[in-house]
């Protein structure tokens, strides 16, 4: 465990797939309005999908939590989900973009491209997570986080409602944490407070 | 200096010689997928850096050309956004179908799905011989693809699906033939269609047009090249006209937005208000 990080974090980047609903549903539930950093959310889901799901974690979550618009200025306490259908990316003057390119890892959005992108403009100061999911999105993007000096978080694959995005992090890279579910919440708090 | 940081240099070189020597003005796209774009070009070449494969991009059209590909190639579906395509059936068609002819530019249509969908949308209509689309994209390799009208036959499901949630009156089957893995439009759609090579960042406005459709295109751009690209497009479009953005874009905060107004809340259709 690397508890020695001593730089200020400043945001944070979720990638899950299958049984995300539910992993997003505890951990955002269990972050405070307080929480300082904003949160950057990647969700496969169905190309036809509309807002909903921001709307359900909005309503579980005392973190705003919206979808993400393009151009948009990241804030404090808010949690960003990827609209379907696009990529959602950081900019270097810390705004969101989306894109229409080409799946990665059959997804759109992908998780790398939301990891890759924000190490390239948070490197150190940046805490990247891989939830439950199926298939191996994530895991480049995590590891290029690593590199980047920024801190690794992959939920514990036996706690995962599908350990593969979990196990093809954990494969590639040794991370920072490996926690369940219901630790994540409160490792955020203490490592952003 | 870290490597990030250098790549954002070598970048930044590039692109301006890229500008200097071929005219594509790629300094206002935003950063980060131009620069996954770039760093996934340098991975499928044989350089190690840009900088290293900048000295030959600049003197050798043919790998240049292989480099626009690889940033300005974008994919889509046919009936891409079925609600979209809906509204437009709905909403914008019975304004067009006042008029005794009517003017479309699709900018950048990439390989021609949506265009090709806008043709037997209207045709379903009845606008048969009263609309012409003007398709353009940057690209001309594509711009060729297009004018092609052939797709793989493992698109055509969703393709399919699209068309019938956006409110099809057919049966899309009638519109293209299936040959071993590729799908074939019909090539009568194609009389309604001018597909052409046109750069938004550098090129003149189109004529007198009734409806633009430029969907998620100006994603790929900073503000001041949106704010430049939005003029073109209110310059080339008629009072009454209607501009169709992508549907996470919006011309809330754009200079022009004064003189619009919103058709549909989420189908993203403007409509250019009368003086």
């Amino acid at each position: 465990m690397l508890s020695n990080n001593t730089h200020t974090f400043e945001a944070v980047v979720i990638g899950v797939s299958t049984g995300g609903v539910s992993a997003l549903k505890i951990i955002l539930g269990e972050l405070s309005a307080e929480f300082p950093l904003p949160v950057m959310i990647v969700s496969h889901i169905s190309p036809d999908s509309d807002d909903g799901l921001a709307l359900l974690l909005n309503n579980h979550s005392a973190l705003r939590v919206k979808e993400a618009d393009e151009q948009e200025e990241l804030a404090a306490g808010t949690a960003y989900l990827s609209p379907a259908n696009y990529h959602l990316m950081i900019e270097q003057n810390r705004t969101l973009s989306l894109s229409v390119d080409p799946p990665v890892n059959y997804a759109r959005p992908s998780v790398d491209v939301l990891f890759e992108t924000a190490a390239d403009v948070f490197g150190p100061t940046l805490i990247g997570i891989v939830l439950t999911g199926a298939g191996s999105d994530g895991s480049q993007g995590l590891l290029k986080i690593k590199n980047c000096g920024g801190l690794t978080i992959v939920q514990d694959p036996a706690d995962a409602e599908m350990d593969s995005m979990p196990l093809s992090a954990l494969q590639l890279l040794k991370a920072d944490y490996v926690e369940p579910l219901n630790k994540i919440a409160s490792l955020l708090t203490i490592l952003a407070g | 200096m870290n490597n990030s940081a250098l790549i954002d240099l070598e970048i930044k070189f590039l692109l301006e010689g890229v500008y200097q020597v071929y005219g594509y003005d790629f300094k206002n796209y935003s950063e980060a997928s131009l620069r996954r774009r770039l760093l996934h070009w340098l991975s499928s070449s044989d350089f190690d850096t840009l900088s290293q494969a900048q000295s030959q991009l600049l003197r050798d059209r043919d790998l240049f050309e292989t480099l626009l590909q690889g940033i300005t190639v974008t994919v889509s579906e046919m009936f891409r956004d079925a609600s979209f395509f809906k509204a437009i059936r709905e909403q914008v068609v019975p304004y067009l179908k006042t008029y005794p002819f009517v003017k479309i530019w699709h900018a950048g249509c990439a390989t021609g799905e949506e265009a090709y969908s806008m043709a037997i949308l209207l045709l379903e209509e009845g606008m048969q011989g009263r609309f012409r689309i003007y398709a353009t994209d940057i690209n001309e390799a594509v711009i060729r693809s297009a004018q092609e009208g052939i797709y793989p036959l493992k698109d055509l499901q969703n393709f399919t699906r699209n068309y019938q949630r956006s409110g099809g009156s057919g049966s899309f089957s009638d519109y293209y033939t299936a040959r071993y893995d590729y799908a074939i439009l019909s090539p009568s759609l194609r009389e309604n269609i001018v597909f052409a090579a046109h750069n938004l960042t550098a090129d003149a406005a189109f004529g007198e047009m009734n409806l633009i459709l430029c969907r998620n295109v100006m994603i790929y751009f900073k503000t001041a090249l949106k704010d430049q690209v939005l003029e073109l497009f209110d310059s080339s479009l008629v009072a009454g006209g209607f501009l169709c953005v992508g549907t996470k874009e919006s011309l809330d905060n754009r200079k022009i937005s004064g003189r619009y107004e919103e058709l549909t809340p989420r189908a993203q259709i403007y409509r250019k208000r009368y003086a």
